[in-house]
């Protein structure tokens, strides 16, 4: 059975969780640094506020070993926050945190929460519900990376190799598109290591 | 649309659980709360320690200030209006605040009528006592509530007692049979289906933070374990002797709040506490304020 871990420092965790469980996946909470002695095949990191997470990211030591198992392509999902958290880039601030993935993202992208909006968009073709609450959007991608959605003219879903960002947040919806896919990643990275 | 708005406005509260929502009175304590891990800050001109000390009618915070806030920090920023003055809350929803406090720390401007918080776009997060004043701040349009605890005590009899009486009316509401539901309706003086949702769901249908009171890690991991989503913290960080130490172990503090080994190497050596004052030695119960 396949084993998600969900970042669980601060935010919307318990909707990915609860979320990943219909799907019928095994899932634990990441919280300090001993929870990452288990085995687990995918992580998920969730939306709340990227300042926060970075920063217990650091004080609970867990930063490195995210970092260093992203790199040797342990399949992730960062949603809103979690999509800051692995851009290598964020436009007009120093800041890197994960910084594993080759796009530049606009924290607060959208403005304050007067800006936040729900709208349908096409995420690899198919037509899902996405909730922007506060949202970041990608500005450039580097040549590695697939968009898979664009709403507005700006890109709000992307894929670099075991790497799945969005802007939105599936975890808000009844739709399991996203997870799904991010779940096909996980498989594909499973079953490379059976192959010669 | 506008239910549309309803439901952002409750989904950004989402995004801000298990965190620590912090008080702060100048943009240089926003970025040192900010650097110590808030989710969020509420601007105010003074903390509710100051406000008791200094008497008089509490108001709206100046813009400027607020406005000062909202450039230094990437957070949301929440500021506080008094309770039924709507016309405070429209000006803060000009400054395209994230969230308003309809709170019970300023003086209130009406002693009947919350603000119809339906008739705004940005959100409201309310403070409450008990279930009843719970689901009616719900039907007003509060996309957030938090314990009213007692403000600018460092006390958190107040909290602890607001949120397990909460939580074990939401355990009694949801053990009823379907017929007792309109009664216990009446009872509470609160609409129907409120009643409903929390008897077939078990939980506020919005989040519901901890506030009023904390002032040490020890107090927020307490309220964490009794149902709290997240906690407010007041006069408890910059009124003690090491805020952003303080900070940090308090917003630490709640996401570990069941792991006692973690608790306690973050309480050590935190330096002064805020001085704390018992409810019995308080004259001005603000928590009586709106129900």
């Amino acid at each position: 059975m396949m084993t998600v871990g969900v970042l669980a420092l601060q935010g919307a965790f318990e909707e990915h969780i609860a979320f990943l469980r219909r799907l019928g996946v095994e899932v634990f909470e990441i919280r300090k640094r001993g929870d990452l002695r288990r085995a687990f095949d995918g992580l998920i990191l969730p939306g709340g506020e990227s300042t926060v997470i970075s920063s217990l990211l650091r004080e609970l030591k867990i930063m490195e070993s995210l970092r260093e198992a992203v790199k040797n392509g342990l399949p992730v999902l960062g949603t809103c926050a979690g999509l800051i958290l692995l851009a290598k880039e964020i436009a007009a601030s120093e800041e890197r945190y994960l910084g594993t993935m080759d796009i530049n993202v606009v924290r607060n992208g959208y403005g304050r929460q007067l800006g936040s909006f729900a709208k349908k968009g096409l995420f690899l073709g198919k037509k899902i519900e996405m909730r922007f609450i506060r949202a970041p959007y990608i500005k450039e991608v580097g040549k590695n990376v697939r968009v898979l959605a664009v709403v507005d003219h700006k890109i709000v879903a992307a894929q670099e190799g075991n790497q799945l960002v969005t802007a939105f947040h599936p975890e808000l919806t009844g739709d399991d598109t996203v997870h799904r896919h991010f779940l096909e990643i996980i498989h594909e990275h499973t079953a490379m290591d059976f192959k010669k | 649309m506008e239910n549309q708005r309803y439901q952002l406005n409750k989904e950004l509260a989402q995004m801000l659980k298990g965190g620590v929502i912090m008080d702060v009175t100048t943009p240089e304590q926003a970025i040192i709360a900010e650097k110590a891990g808030a989710c969020a800050v509420m601007a105010l001109e003074r903390i509710p320690a100051d406000i008791r000390v200094a008497g008089g009618v509490s108001r709206m915070s100046d813009p400027k200030m607020i406005k000062g806030i909202q450039e230094a920090v990437s957070l949301p920023v929440m500021a506080k209006c008094r309770i039924g003055h709507f016309a405070e809350a429209q000006i803060l929803e000009a400054l395209e605040i994230d969230y308003i406090d309809e709170s019970e720390v300023l003086s209130p401007a009406d002693d009947v009528y919350h603000i119809d918080k339906t008739k705004f776009k940005v959100p409201f997060v309310c403070g409450a006592r008990d279930l009843g004043e719970a689901l009616r701040r719900i039907n007003e349009g509060a996309a957030m509530l938090r314990t009213k605890g007692e403000p600018g005590t460092g006390d958190i009899v107040q909290a602890v007692r607001h949120m397990r009486l909460i939580q074990s009316e939401i355990r009694k509401i949801v053990s009823f049979r379907e017929d007792e539901l309109f009664h216990a309706a009446k009872e509470l003086e609160v609409p129907y289906d409120l009643i409903v949702y929390v008897h077939e769901n078990g939980k506020l249908p919005v989040v519901n933070f901890a506030a009023g009171g904390v002032a040490t890690p020890a107090d927020a991991a307490l309220m964490m374990q009794l149902g709290a989503e997240g906690v407010f913290v007041g006069s408890g960080i910059f009124k003690s002797g090491d805020p952003e130490k303080r900070a940090r172990a308090i917003v630490k503090a709640v996401t570990n709040y069941h792991d006692a080994k973690i608790l306690a190497a973050l309480s050590e050596d935190l330096g002064e506490a805020m001085v704390g004052v018992n409810e019995d030695e308080i004259e001005l119960l603000m928590a009586e304020r709106g129900k």
